[in-house]
Protein backbone atom coordinates (compact mmCIF):
# COMPACT_ATOMS: atom_id res chain seq x y z
CA UNK A 1 0.00 0.00 0.00
CA UNK A 2 1.86 3.23 -0.97
CA UNK A 3 1.66 6.81 0.96
CA UNK A 4 -1.12 7.66 -1.23
CA UNK A 5 -3.43 5.03 0.21
CA UNK A 6 -2.38 5.78 4.00
CA UNK A 7 -2.98 9.52 3.21
CA UNK A 8 -6.58 8.50 2.01
CA UNK A 9 -7.16 6.58 5.07
CA UNK A 10 -5.98 9.62 7.48
CA UNK A 11 -8.18 12.32 5.93
CA UNK A 12 -11.19 9.71 5.94
CA UNK A 13 -10.66 9.19 9.40
CA UNK A 14 -9.84 12.88 10.67
CA UNK A 15 -12.72 13.94 8.68
CA UNK A 16 -15.00 11.85 10.41
CA UNK A 17 -13.30 13.38 13.61
CA UNK A 18 -13.78 16.86 12.86
CA UNK A 19 -17.52 15.91 11.98
CA UNK A 20 -18.14 14.27 15.29
CA UNK A 21 -16.43 17.04 17.76
CA UNK A 22 -18.45 19.63 15.39
CA UNK A 23 -22.01 18.17 15.90
CA UNK A 24 -22.28 18.14 19.26
CA UNK A 25 -26.33 17.90 19.02
CA UNK A 26 -25.50 14.54 17.98
CA UNK A 27 -23.67 13.01 20.18
CA UNK A 28 -25.66 14.50 22.89
CA UNK A 29 -28.58 12.19 21.23
CA UNK A 30 -26.55 9.39 21.11
CA UNK A 31 -25.42 9.43 24.62
CA UNK A 32 -28.70 10.70 26.08
CA UNK A 33 -30.58 7.51 25.18
CA UNK A 34 -28.38 4.78 27.04
CA UNK A 35 -27.65 7.69 29.86
CA UNK A 36 -31.67 7.39 30.79
CA UNK A 37 -31.58 3.55 30.47
CA UNK A 38 -28.41 3.55 33.05
CA UNK A 39 -30.32 6.24 35.02
CA UNK A 40 -33.86 4.60 35.31
CA UNK A 41 -33.57 1.08 34.41
CA UNK A 42 -30.27 0.27 36.08
CA UNK A 43 -31.03 2.64 39.06
CA UNK A 44 -34.74 1.80 38.89
CA UNK A 45 -34.22 -2.23 38.79
CA UNK A 46 -30.92 -1.97 41.00
CA UNK A 47 -32.42 -4.53 44.00
CA UNK A 48 -33.62 -6.94 41.58
CA UNK A 49 -32.22 -10.56 41.51
CA UNK A 50 -32.70 -12.34 38.05
CA UNK A 51 -31.65 -15.71 37.30
CA UNK A 52 -28.46 -15.40 35.66
CA UNK A 53 -27.28 -12.45 37.79
CA UNK A 54 -24.18 -14.01 39.57
CA UNK A 55 -23.90 -13.55 43.04
CA UNK A 56 -22.81 -9.99 44.22
CA UNK A 57 -23.84 -8.52 40.55
CA UNK A 58 -26.12 -5.77 40.94
CA UNK A 59 -28.66 -4.79 37.60
CA UNK A 60 -26.75 -1.84 37.01
CA UNK A 61 -23.52 -4.06 36.42
CA UNK A 62 -25.44 -5.75 34.51
CA UNK A 63 -26.86 -3.26 32.03
CA UNK A 64 -23.89 -0.94 31.90
CA UNK A 65 -22.03 -3.38 29.31
CA UNK A 66 -25.11 -3.51 27.31
CA UNK A 67 -25.69 0.14 26.80
CA UNK A 68 -22.08 0.61 26.03
CA UNK A 69 -22.18 -2.08 23.21
CA UNK A 70 -25.38 -0.58 21.92
CA UNK A 71 -24.10 2.86 21.74
CA UNK A 72 -20.98 1.45 19.64
CA UNK A 73 -23.45 -0.25 17.60
CA UNK A 74 -25.88 2.45 17.01
CA UNK A 75 -22.87 5.12 16.46
CA UNK A 76 -20.94 2.78 14.12
CA UNK A 77 -23.96 1.36 11.98
CA UNK A 78 -24.82 5.69 11.67
CA UNK A 79 -21.08 6.28 10.50
CA UNK A 80 -21.40 3.31 7.92
CA UNK A 81 -24.85 4.46 6.57
CA UNK A 82 -23.88 8.39 6.40
CA UNK A 83 -22.27 7.44 3.14
CA UNK A 84 -26.06 7.63 1.96
CA UNK A 85 -25.72 11.36 2.63
CA UNK A 86 -22.55 11.97 1.22
CA UNK A 87 -23.90 10.33 -1.63
CA UNK A 88 -27.14 12.60 -1.26
CA UNK A 89 -24.92 15.54 -0.73
CA UNK A 90 -22.57 15.12 -3.39
CA UNK A 91 -19.12 15.04 -1.71
CA UNK A 92 -19.28 11.05 -2.50
CA UNK A 93 -18.53 12.04 -5.86
CA UNK A 94 -15.61 14.14 -4.79
CA UNK A 95 -13.81 11.23 -2.87
CA UNK A 96 -14.92 8.00 -5.82
CA UNK A 97 -13.20 10.52 -8.44
CA UNK A 98 -9.83 11.01 -6.81
CA UNK A 99 -6.85 8.25 -7.61
CA UNK A 100 -7.29 6.49 -4.48
CA UNK A 101 -8.69 3.11 -4.15
CA UNK A 102 -12.26 2.29 -2.74
CA UNK A 103 -10.68 -0.42 -0.32
CA UNK A 104 -8.78 2.81 1.36
CA UNK A 105 -12.00 4.61 1.74
CA UNK A 106 -14.17 2.08 3.68
CA UNK A 107 -11.23 1.48 5.21
CA UNK A 108 -10.99 5.23 6.83
CA UNK A 109 -14.65 5.12 7.22
CA UNK A 110 -14.05 2.33 9.09
CA UNK A 111 -11.71 3.72 11.70
CA UNK A 112 -13.31 6.74 12.06
CA UNK A 113 -16.51 5.46 12.55
CA UNK A 114 -15.00 3.30 15.39
CA UNK A 115 -12.99 6.02 17.27
CA UNK A 116 -16.00 7.88 16.96
CA UNK A 117 -18.06 5.05 18.24
CA UNK A 118 -15.45 3.80 21.14
CA UNK A 119 -15.34 7.56 22.55
CA UNK A 120 -19.68 7.45 22.98
CA UNK A 121 -18.80 4.07 24.35
CA UNK A 122 -16.26 4.71 26.67
CA UNK A 123 -18.62 8.15 28.16
CA UNK A 124 -21.37 5.45 28.66
CA UNK A 125 -18.82 3.33 30.52
CA UNK A 126 -17.57 6.26 32.38
CA UNK A 127 -20.98 7.20 33.24
CA UNK A 128 -21.86 3.62 34.65
CA UNK A 129 -18.97 3.70 36.64
CA UNK A 130 -20.47 7.22 38.11
CA UNK A 131 -23.68 5.79 38.69
CA UNK A 132 -21.46 3.23 40.71
CA UNK A 133 -21.59 0.00 38.39
CA UNK A 134 -19.08 -2.30 39.48
CA UNK A 135 -16.64 -2.88 36.07
CA UNK A 136 -13.48 -5.23 36.14
CA UNK A 137 -10.86 -2.65 34.71
CA UNK A 138 -8.62 -5.53 34.05
CA UNK A 139 -11.00 -6.89 31.78
CA UNK A 140 -11.11 -3.07 29.75
CA UNK A 141 -8.37 -4.33 27.76
CA UNK A 142 -10.12 -7.55 26.18
CA UNK A 143 -13.03 -5.29 25.94
CA UNK A 144 -11.76 -2.74 23.77
CA UNK A 145 -10.66 -4.83 21.84
CA UNK A 146 -13.94 -6.58 22.04
CA UNK A 147 -15.65 -3.03 21.39
CA UNK A 148 -13.39 -2.43 18.02
CA UNK A 149 -14.35 -5.51 16.77
CA UNK A 150 -18.31 -4.43 17.50
CA UNK A 151 -17.67 -1.26 15.75
CA UNK A 152 -16.05 -2.90 12.74
CA UNK A 153 -18.87 -5.04 12.53
CA UNK A 154 -21.72 -2.02 12.63
CA UNK A 155 -20.05 0.19 10.22
CA UNK A 156 -19.26 -3.12 7.75
CA UNK A 157 -23.19 -3.21 8.39
CA UNK A 158 -24.03 -0.07 8.02
CA UNK A 159 -21.93 0.48 4.81
CA UNK A 160 -23.52 -2.40 3.27
CA UNK A 161 -26.55 -1.14 3.84
CA UNK A 162 -26.18 2.32 2.16
CA UNK A 163 -24.27 0.76 -0.73
CA UNK A 164 -27.51 -0.79 -1.43
CA UNK A 165 -30.12 1.93 -0.17
CA UNK A 166 -30.82 5.19 -1.85
CA UNK A 167 -33.35 6.79 0.59
CA UNK A 168 -31.84 7.38 3.58
CA UNK A 169 -35.79 7.10 5.06
CA UNK A 170 -34.78 3.25 4.92
CA UNK A 171 -32.14 3.77 7.38
CA UNK A 172 -34.48 4.84 9.75
CA UNK A 173 -37.43 2.08 9.04
CA UNK A 174 -34.43 -0.53 9.64
CA UNK A 175 -33.31 0.55 12.49
CA UNK A 176 -36.78 1.02 14.16
CA UNK A 177 -37.93 -2.25 12.41
CA UNK A 178 -34.48 -4.91 12.94
CA UNK A 179 -32.17 -3.34 15.11
CA UNK A 180 -34.71 -2.38 17.91
CA UNK A 181 -35.94 -6.09 18.69
CA UNK A 182 -32.43 -7.18 18.08
CA UNK A 183 -31.18 -4.96 21.14
CA UNK A 184 -33.95 -6.15 22.98
CA UNK A 185 -33.24 -9.88 22.13
CA UNK A 186 -29.66 -9.49 22.67
CA UNK A 187 -29.08 -9.90 26.41
CA UNK A 188 -28.53 -6.03 26.44
CA UNK A 189 -31.28 -5.66 28.99
CA UNK A 190 -32.05 -8.94 30.79
CA UNK A 191 -30.08 -12.08 30.98
CA UNK A 192 -30.83 -14.84 28.63
CA UNK A 193 -31.14 -17.11 31.80
CA UNK A 194 -34.21 -15.58 32.98
CA UNK A 195 -35.87 -15.60 29.32
CA UNK A 196 -38.46 -17.82 28.50
CA UNK A 197 -37.58 -20.73 26.19
CA UNK A 198 -38.59 -19.60 23.09
CA UNK A 199 -37.19 -16.62 23.44
CA UNK A 200 -33.85 -18.18 24.51
CA UNK A 201 -34.20 -19.92 20.88
CA UNK A 202 -34.34 -16.11 19.13
CA UNK A 203 -31.81 -14.74 21.28
CA UNK A 204 -29.49 -17.71 20.56
CA UNK A 205 -29.80 -16.53 16.58
CA UNK A 206 -29.27 -13.22 17.04
CA UNK A 207 -26.02 -12.23 16.50
CA UNK A 208 -25.85 -9.54 18.79
CA UNK A 209 -25.96 -11.25 21.92
CA UNK A 210 -22.52 -12.94 21.03
CA UNK A 211 -21.35 -9.19 20.77
CA UNK A 212 -23.26 -8.52 23.97
CA UNK A 213 -22.15 -11.01 25.98
CA UNK A 214 -18.67 -10.59 25.00
CA UNK A 215 -18.44 -7.87 26.41
CA UNK A 216 -20.24 -8.22 29.47
CA UNK A 217 -17.70 -10.91 30.05
CA UNK A 218 -14.34 -8.91 29.96
CA UNK A 219 -15.69 -5.85 31.82
CA UNK A 220 -17.76 -7.89 34.81
CA UNK A 221 -16.31 -11.41 34.60
CA UNK A 222 -19.64 -12.93 33.89
CA UNK A 223 -20.06 -14.90 30.70
CA UNK A 224 -23.46 -16.61 29.97
CA UNK A 225 -21.57 -18.52 26.34
CA UNK A 226 -19.00 -19.76 26.82
CA UNK A 227 -15.92 -16.55 25.76
CA UNK A 228 -14.37 -18.28 23.42
CA UNK A 229 -17.78 -18.79 21.00
CA UNK A 230 -18.79 -15.08 21.34
CA UNK A 231 -15.20 -14.09 20.61
CA UNK A 232 -15.47 -16.68 17.18
CA UNK A 233 -19.24 -15.19 16.29
CA UNK A 234 -17.54 -11.94 16.77
CA UNK A 235 -15.09 -12.01 14.46
CA UNK A 236 -16.78 -14.18 11.95
CA UNK A 237 -19.59 -11.20 12.44
CA UNK A 238 -16.79 -8.25 11.88
CA UNK A 239 -15.49 -10.34 8.89
CA UNK A 240 -18.76 -10.84 7.27
CA UNK A 241 -20.30 -7.70 7.52
CA UNK A 242 -16.95 -6.12 6.41
CA UNK A 243 -16.18 -8.07 3.05
CA UNK A 244 -19.90 -7.61 2.17
CA UNK A 245 -19.68 -4.09 2.69
CA UNK A 246 -16.59 -3.20 0.94
CA UNK A 247 -17.90 -5.47 -1.74
CA UNK A 248 -21.09 -3.38 -2.41
CA UNK A 249 -19.24 -0.33 -2.06
CA UNK A 250 -16.82 -1.58 -4.98
CA UNK A 251 -19.44 -1.90 -6.91
CA UNK A 252 -21.74 1.04 -6.07
CA UNK A 253 -22.10 4.19 -8.44
CA UNK A 254 -21.96 7.67 -7.64
CA UNK B 1 -15.32 43.89 -21.54
CA UNK B 2 -12.25 42.92 -20.16
CA UNK B 3 -13.38 39.05 -20.67
CA UNK B 4 -13.81 39.82 -24.27
CA UNK B 5 -10.61 41.36 -24.43
CA UNK B 6 -9.17 38.11 -22.86
CA UNK B 7 -10.46 35.95 -24.76
CA UNK B 8 -8.80 38.06 -27.76
CA UNK B 9 -5.93 37.65 -26.12
CA UNK B 10 -5.58 33.68 -26.85
CA UNK B 11 -8.49 33.41 -29.48
CA UNK B 12 -6.03 33.22 -32.22
CA UNK B 13 -3.99 30.20 -30.57
CA UNK B 14 -6.10 27.56 -30.99
CA UNK B 15 -7.95 28.46 -34.18
CA UNK B 16 -5.26 27.44 -36.41
CA UNK B 17 -2.77 25.65 -34.46
CA UNK B 18 -4.12 22.20 -34.07
CA UNK B 19 -2.51 20.72 -31.08
CA UNK B 20 -1.98 17.24 -29.31
CA UNK B 21 -5.86 16.01 -28.18
CA UNK B 22 -6.03 15.67 -24.76
CA UNK B 23 -9.15 14.36 -25.00
CA UNK B 24 -9.94 11.86 -27.93
CA UNK B 25 -13.00 9.84 -27.58
CA UNK B 26 -13.85 7.53 -30.71
CA UNK B 27 -17.73 6.43 -30.54
CA UNK B 28 -18.75 6.72 -26.85
CA UNK B 29 -22.07 5.76 -26.21
CA UNK B 30 -23.93 5.05 -23.10
CA UNK B 31 -26.86 3.46 -22.58
CA UNK B 32 -29.21 2.95 -19.41
CA UNK B 33 -32.06 0.45 -19.81
CA UNK B 34 -32.13 1.00 -23.32
CA UNK B 35 -32.31 4.52 -23.14
CA UNK B 36 -29.29 6.08 -25.07
CA UNK B 37 -28.11 8.76 -23.13
CA UNK B 38 -24.76 9.22 -25.13
CA UNK B 39 -25.05 7.92 -28.87
CA UNK B 40 -21.61 6.81 -30.40
CA UNK B 41 -19.92 10.51 -29.97
CA UNK B 42 -16.20 11.57 -31.25
CA UNK B 43 -14.27 14.19 -29.65
CA UNK B 44 -11.07 15.93 -29.97
CA UNK B 45 -10.36 18.28 -27.53
CA UNK B 46 -7.23 20.17 -27.86
CA UNK B 47 -4.58 20.84 -25.06
CA UNK B 48 -4.61 24.55 -23.39
CA UNK B 49 -8.29 25.06 -25.37
CA UNK B 50 -11.77 25.41 -23.52
CA UNK B 51 -13.85 23.55 -25.02
CA UNK B 52 -17.74 24.38 -24.41
CA UNK B 53 -20.01 21.61 -24.38
CA UNK B 54 -23.56 23.05 -25.61
CA UNK B 55 -26.67 21.32 -24.94
CA UNK B 56 -30.62 21.47 -23.38
CA UNK B 57 -31.02 19.67 -20.29
CA UNK B 58 -30.86 15.86 -20.74
CA UNK B 59 -28.99 16.40 -23.94
CA UNK B 60 -26.30 13.80 -22.68
CA UNK B 61 -23.55 16.09 -21.29
CA UNK B 62 -23.26 15.19 -17.51
CA UNK B 63 -23.11 11.54 -19.03
CA UNK B 64 -20.11 12.16 -21.08
CA UNK B 65 -18.68 14.20 -18.30
CA UNK B 66 -19.37 10.81 -15.97
CA UNK B 67 -17.51 8.47 -18.25
CA UNK B 68 -14.83 10.78 -19.17
CA UNK B 69 -14.10 10.99 -15.71
CA UNK B 70 -14.27 7.61 -14.88
CA UNK B 71 -17.44 7.65 -12.79
CA UNK B 72 -19.60 5.64 -15.52
CA UNK B 73 -18.53 3.22 -17.55
CA UNK B 74 -19.26 3.58 -21.52
CA UNK B 75 -21.71 0.82 -23.04
CA UNK B 76 -19.27 1.37 -26.42
CA UNK B 77 -16.77 2.85 -27.80
CA UNK B 78 -13.68 3.93 -25.81
CA UNK B 79 -12.50 7.79 -24.52
CA UNK B 80 -8.64 8.99 -23.51
CA UNK B 81 -7.64 11.91 -21.28
CA UNK B 82 -4.27 12.68 -21.59
CA UNK B 83 -3.45 9.46 -22.90
CA UNK B 84 -4.75 7.29 -20.46
CA UNK B 85 -7.80 4.81 -21.34
CA UNK B 86 -10.69 5.52 -18.75
CA UNK B 87 -11.50 2.11 -18.81
CA UNK B 88 -8.51 0.37 -18.65
CA UNK B 89 -6.33 3.16 -16.83
CA UNK B 90 -9.06 5.18 -14.69
CA UNK B 91 -6.27 6.27 -11.72
CA UNK B 92 -3.86 7.37 -14.54
CA UNK B 93 -7.18 9.30 -15.49
CA UNK B 94 -8.01 10.65 -12.49
CA UNK B 95 -4.44 11.91 -11.19
CA UNK B 96 -4.66 14.24 -14.21
CA UNK B 97 -8.13 15.46 -14.38
CA UNK B 98 -9.90 18.02 -11.68
CA UNK B 99 -13.67 17.96 -11.73
CA UNK B 100 -16.58 20.41 -10.75
CA UNK B 101 -19.81 18.21 -11.03
CA UNK B 102 -23.06 19.67 -11.21
CA UNK B 103 -24.68 19.48 -8.14
CA UNK B 104 -21.97 21.05 -4.82
CA UNK B 105 -19.78 18.16 -3.49
CA UNK B 106 -18.33 19.86 -0.75
CA UNK B 107 -18.56 19.07 2.78
CA UNK B 108 -20.78 21.63 4.24
CA UNK B 109 -19.29 20.34 7.91
CA UNK B 110 -15.87 21.32 7.26
CA UNK B 111 -14.22 24.53 6.45
CA UNK B 112 -13.14 26.15 3.32
CA UNK B 113 -9.55 25.05 4.06
CA UNK B 114 -10.57 21.85 5.17
CA UNK B 115 -12.21 21.35 2.00
CA UNK B 116 -9.29 22.22 -0.15
CA UNK B 117 -7.40 20.61 2.69
CA UNK B 118 -8.86 17.10 2.37
CA UNK B 119 -8.62 17.56 -1.01
CA UNK B 120 -4.91 17.82 -1.73
CA UNK B 121 -4.10 15.33 0.57
CA UNK B 122 -6.35 12.52 -1.59
CA UNK B 123 -3.97 13.90 -4.17
CA UNK B 124 -0.34 13.36 -2.98
CA UNK B 125 0.51 16.66 -2.34
CA UNK B 126 2.41 16.96 0.59
CA UNK B 127 2.63 19.71 3.15
CA UNK B 128 4.39 22.63 1.85
CA UNK B 129 2.60 22.11 -1.41
CA UNK B 130 -0.72 22.13 0.46
CA UNK B 131 -0.20 25.37 2.15
CA UNK B 132 0.92 26.86 -0.56
CA UNK B 133 -1.47 25.42 -3.15
CA UNK B 134 -4.14 26.37 -0.86
CA UNK B 135 -3.08 30.07 -0.66
CA UNK B 136 -2.90 30.48 -4.35
CA UNK B 137 -6.09 28.90 -5.44
CA UNK B 138 -8.12 30.99 -2.58
CA UNK B 139 -6.72 34.02 -3.58
CA UNK B 140 -7.08 33.59 -7.31
CA UNK B 141 -10.99 32.54 -6.26
CA UNK B 142 -11.08 35.55 -3.61
CA UNK B 143 -11.76 33.53 -0.80
CA UNK B 144 -9.10 34.06 1.60
CA UNK B 145 -10.85 35.82 4.10
CA UNK B 146 -13.97 33.32 4.92
CA UNK B 147 -11.63 30.41 4.27
CA UNK B 148 -11.97 29.24 8.25
CA UNK B 149 -15.62 29.44 7.90
CA UNK B 150 -17.59 26.42 7.57
CA UNK B 151 -19.03 25.97 4.22
CA UNK B 152 -22.56 25.54 5.53
CA UNK B 153 -22.28 29.33 5.82
CA UNK B 154 -21.34 29.69 2.63
CA UNK B 155 -23.39 31.08 -0.65
CA UNK B 156 -24.26 29.69 -3.63
CA UNK B 157 -21.74 31.53 -5.66
CA UNK B 158 -18.80 31.07 -2.95
CA UNK B 159 -19.66 27.24 -3.05
CA UNK B 160 -19.08 27.09 -6.46
CA UNK B 161 -15.67 29.48 -6.35
CA UNK B 162 -14.57 26.64 -3.55
CA UNK B 163 -15.24 23.94 -6.08
CA UNK B 164 -13.25 25.35 -8.60
CA UNK B 165 -10.44 26.07 -6.66
CA UNK B 166 -10.26 22.67 -5.10
CA UNK B 167 -10.61 21.45 -9.00
CA UNK B 168 -7.33 22.76 -9.53
CA UNK B 169 -5.18 22.91 -6.66
CA UNK B 170 -3.55 19.29 -7.61
CA UNK B 171 -2.42 20.47 -10.59
CA UNK B 172 -4.67 18.60 -13.12
CA UNK B 173 -4.14 19.01 -16.95
CA UNK B 174 -7.71 19.29 -17.81
CA UNK B 175 -10.44 20.62 -15.07
CA UNK B 176 -13.95 19.43 -16.50
CA UNK B 177 -16.55 21.70 -15.15
CA UNK B 178 -20.16 20.60 -15.39
CA UNK B 179 -22.59 23.33 -15.91
CA UNK B 180 -20.32 25.55 -13.51
CA UNK B 181 -22.78 28.73 -13.14
CA UNK B 182 -26.19 26.90 -12.92
CA UNK B 183 -28.86 28.65 -10.84
CA UNK B 184 -26.15 31.39 -10.01
CA UNK B 185 -27.03 35.21 -10.41
CA UNK B 186 -25.87 37.20 -13.62
CA UNK B 187 -23.24 38.92 -11.46
CA UNK B 188 -21.62 35.81 -9.59
CA UNK B 189 -22.25 33.95 -13.14
CA UNK B 190 -19.47 36.85 -14.69
CA UNK B 191 -16.85 36.53 -12.01
CA UNK B 192 -17.12 32.81 -11.90
CA UNK B 193 -16.59 33.24 -15.98
CA UNK B 194 -13.45 35.27 -15.58
CA UNK B 195 -11.93 32.92 -13.22
CA UNK B 196 -12.22 30.21 -15.07
CA UNK B 197 -10.50 32.36 -17.92
CA UNK B 198 -7.85 33.45 -15.57
CA UNK B 199 -7.24 30.03 -14.75
CA UNK B 200 -7.41 28.64 -18.66
CA UNK B 201 -4.45 31.47 -18.59
CA UNK B 202 -2.39 31.77 -15.93
CA UNK B 203 -2.15 27.70 -15.48
CA UNK B 204 -2.50 27.07 -18.85
CA UNK B 205 -5.23 24.23 -17.70
CA UNK B 206 -7.23 22.88 -20.46
CA UNK B 207 -11.04 23.14 -19.58
CA UNK B 208 -13.64 21.32 -20.54
CA UNK B 209 -17.24 22.43 -19.70
CA UNK B 210 -20.51 21.98 -20.26
CA UNK B 211 -23.30 24.45 -20.35
CA UNK B 212 -27.14 24.75 -21.64
CA UNK B 213 -26.22 28.81 -21.18
CA UNK B 214 -25.56 30.25 -24.69
CA UNK B 215 -23.47 33.45 -23.60
CA UNK B 216 -21.85 31.37 -21.79
CA UNK B 217 -20.40 28.84 -24.17
CA UNK B 218 -19.95 31.73 -26.62
CA UNK B 219 -17.80 33.81 -23.84
CA UNK B 220 -15.52 30.99 -22.91
CA UNK B 221 -15.00 28.68 -25.21
CA UNK B 222 -12.67 28.59 -28.28
CA UNK B 223 -14.62 25.86 -29.69
CA UNK B 224 -18.22 24.72 -29.23
CA UNK B 225 -19.56 20.96 -29.69
CA UNK B 226 -23.06 21.20 -29.80
CA UNK B 227 -24.98 18.48 -28.38
CA UNK B 228 -28.79 17.35 -29.07
CA UNK B 229 -30.02 13.57 -27.67
CA UNK B 230 -27.08 12.30 -27.29
CA UNK B 231 -25.51 12.91 -30.27
CA UNK B 232 -22.90 16.08 -31.47
CA UNK B 233 -24.08 18.16 -34.19
CA UNK B 234 -21.19 20.28 -34.86
CA UNK B 235 -17.78 21.35 -33.22
CA UNK B 236 -16.38 24.53 -34.01
CA UNK B 237 -15.33 27.90 -32.72
CA UNK B 238 -18.05 30.10 -31.80
CA UNK B 239 -17.42 32.43 -34.42
CA UNK B 240 -17.19 29.78 -37.67
CA UNK B 241 -20.60 28.59 -35.95
CA UNK B 242 -21.94 31.56 -36.87
CA UNK B 243 -20.88 32.62 -40.08
CA UNK B 244 -21.74 29.41 -41.65
CA UNK B 245 -25.53 30.47 -40.95
CA UNK B 246 -24.65 33.53 -42.40
CA UNK B 247 -23.40 36.96 -41.43
CA UNK B 248 -26.96 38.54 -40.24
CA UNK B 249 -30.34 37.63 -39.19
CA UNK B 250 -33.25 38.90 -39.81
CA UNK B 251 -36.44 37.90 -37.52
CA UNK B 252 -39.62 38.95 -38.15
CA UNK B 253 -43.09 38.18 -37.22
CA UNK B 254 -45.99 38.34 -39.69
CA UNK B 255 -49.89 37.35 -40.86
CA UNK B 256 -48.41 33.94 -42.46
CA UNK B 257 -45.61 32.67 -41.49
CA UNK B 258 -45.43 29.85 -43.48
CA UNK B 259 -46.40 31.31 -46.50
CA UNK B 260 -43.54 33.60 -46.69
CA UNK B 261 -41.29 31.08 -45.55
CA UNK B 262 -41.87 29.10 -48.56
CA UNK B 263 -41.50 32.04 -50.91
CA UNK B 264 -38.87 33.52 -49.12
CA UNK B 265 -36.67 30.11 -49.42
CA UNK B 266 -36.94 30.23 -53.12
CA UNK B 267 -34.85 33.90 -52.88
CA UNK B 268 -31.62 33.05 -54.37
CA UNK B 269 -29.98 35.87 -51.51
CA UNK B 270 -31.60 34.26 -48.78
CA UNK B 271 -29.28 30.95 -47.04
CA UNK B 272 -32.08 29.57 -44.82
CA UNK B 273 -35.23 30.36 -43.36
CA UNK B 274 -35.93 29.05 -40.12
CA UNK B 275 -39.56 29.04 -38.52
CA UNK B 276 -40.24 28.80 -34.85
CA UNK B 277 -43.27 29.45 -33.52
CA UNK B 278 -44.60 33.13 -35.12
CA UNK B 279 -40.94 33.98 -35.82
CA UNK B 280 -39.48 33.82 -38.86
CA UNK B 281 -35.27 33.77 -39.02
CA UNK B 282 -33.85 34.71 -42.15
CA UNK B 283 -30.22 34.45 -42.55
CA UNK B 284 -28.42 36.76 -45.27
CA UNK B 285 -25.79 38.84 -45.91
CA UNK B 286 -25.77 42.42 -45.89
CA UNK B 287 -29.07 42.06 -43.98
CA UNK B 288 -29.26 46.02 -44.12
CA UNK B 289 -30.05 45.74 -47.47
CA UNK B 290 -32.16 43.10 -47.31
CA UNK B 291 -34.81 44.83 -44.82
CA UNK B 292 -36.68 46.33 -47.93
CA UNK B 293 -36.68 43.69 -50.24
CA UNK B 294 -37.87 41.44 -47.95
CA UNK B 295 -40.88 43.84 -46.66
CA UNK B 296 -41.67 44.48 -50.56
CA UNK B 297 -41.86 40.76 -50.91
CA UNK B 298 -44.31 40.54 -48.70
CA UNK B 299 -46.20 43.17 -49.33
CA UNK B 300 -46.34 41.88 -53.41
CA UNK B 301 -47.54 38.60 -51.87
CA UNK B 302 -50.42 40.39 -48.99
CA UNK B 303 -48.58 39.08 -46.37
CA UNK B 304 -48.63 41.56 -43.42
CA UNK B 305 -45.66 42.08 -40.98
CA UNK B 306 -46.07 43.04 -37.87
CA UNK B 307 -42.78 43.74 -36.60
CA UNK B 308 -38.65 43.30 -38.57
CA UNK B 309 -35.52 43.21 -36.76
CA UNK B 310 -31.84 42.61 -37.62
CA UNK B 311 -29.30 41.21 -35.72
CA UNK B 312 -25.82 39.26 -35.70
CA UNK B 313 -26.79 35.56 -35.53
CA UNK B 314 -25.78 34.24 -31.95
CA UNK B 315 -25.20 30.37 -30.83
CA UNK B 316 -29.24 30.50 -30.30
CA UNK B 317 -29.37 30.78 -34.42
CA UNK B 318 -26.50 27.91 -34.70
CA UNK B 319 -28.54 25.85 -32.63
CA UNK B 320 -32.07 26.46 -33.92
CA UNK B 321 -30.38 26.19 -36.95
CA UNK B 322 -29.22 22.54 -36.35
CA UNK B 323 -31.55 21.20 -33.93
CA UNK B 324 -34.78 22.93 -35.02
CA UNK B 325 -35.34 24.35 -31.66
CA UNK B 326 -34.42 26.51 -29.52
CA UNK B 327 -32.20 25.94 -26.48
CA UNK B 328 -34.44 27.27 -23.77
CA UNK B 329 -37.15 25.50 -24.41
CA UNK B 330 -35.08 22.41 -22.68
CA UNK B 331 -35.88 20.23 -25.75
CA UNK B 332 -37.58 17.47 -23.61
CA UNK B 333 -39.16 18.16 -19.41
CA UNK B 334 -36.58 15.64 -17.61
CA UNK B 335 -38.49 14.81 -14.37
CA UNK B 336 -35.88 15.18 -11.80
CA UNK B 337 -36.83 14.22 -8.30
CA UNK B 338 -36.19 16.84 -5.98
CA UNK B 339 -33.36 16.13 -2.74
CA UNK B 340 -35.80 14.94 -0.14
CA UNK B 341 -35.53 17.39 2.61
CA UNK B 342 -33.43 15.26 4.88
CA UNK B 343 -33.56 14.85 8.75
CA UNK B 344 -29.70 14.49 10.00
CA UNK B 345 -29.46 12.50 13.09
CA UNK B 346 -27.49 15.45 14.59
Amino acid sequence: MNSLELQAIYVMWMRQLKRFMRARSRLIANIIQPFFFLAFLGLGLRPIKLPGLTTGMSYLDFLAPGMIAMSIIFASMFAGVSIIWDRQFGFLKEILVAPVSRLSIVIGRTFGGATVSIIQGLTILAISILFGAEINLIGLIPGLFMMLLTAFFAVGLGIALASRMEDPHAFSLIMNLIMMPATFLSTAYFPLESAASWLKALIYVNPLTYIVDGLRGCLTSSFSIPPWIDLTVTIFLCTATMSIGTYLFNRSEA
Amino acid sequence: MILLWLQNLYYPLTAEDPRMAIIEARGLTKRFDGLVAVDHIDLDVEEGEIFGFLGPNGAGKTTTIKMLTTLLKPSEGEAKVCGYDVVKQPDLVRKSIGVVFQEPALDDQLTGRENLDFHARLYGLNRREREERIHEVLKLVGLEDRADELVKNYSGGMRRRLEIARGFIHHPRILFLDEPTLGLDVQTRRAIWSYIIELNKREGITIFLTTHYLEEADKLSNRVAIIDDGKILAVDSPRKLKDMIGSDVITLRCSEPNRLKNILESVSWVRDVKRHEEELSIYVEIGETKIPKIIKIAEENGVRISSITLREPTLEDVYLNFTGKKIREEAKPTIRRPPPRLRRWR
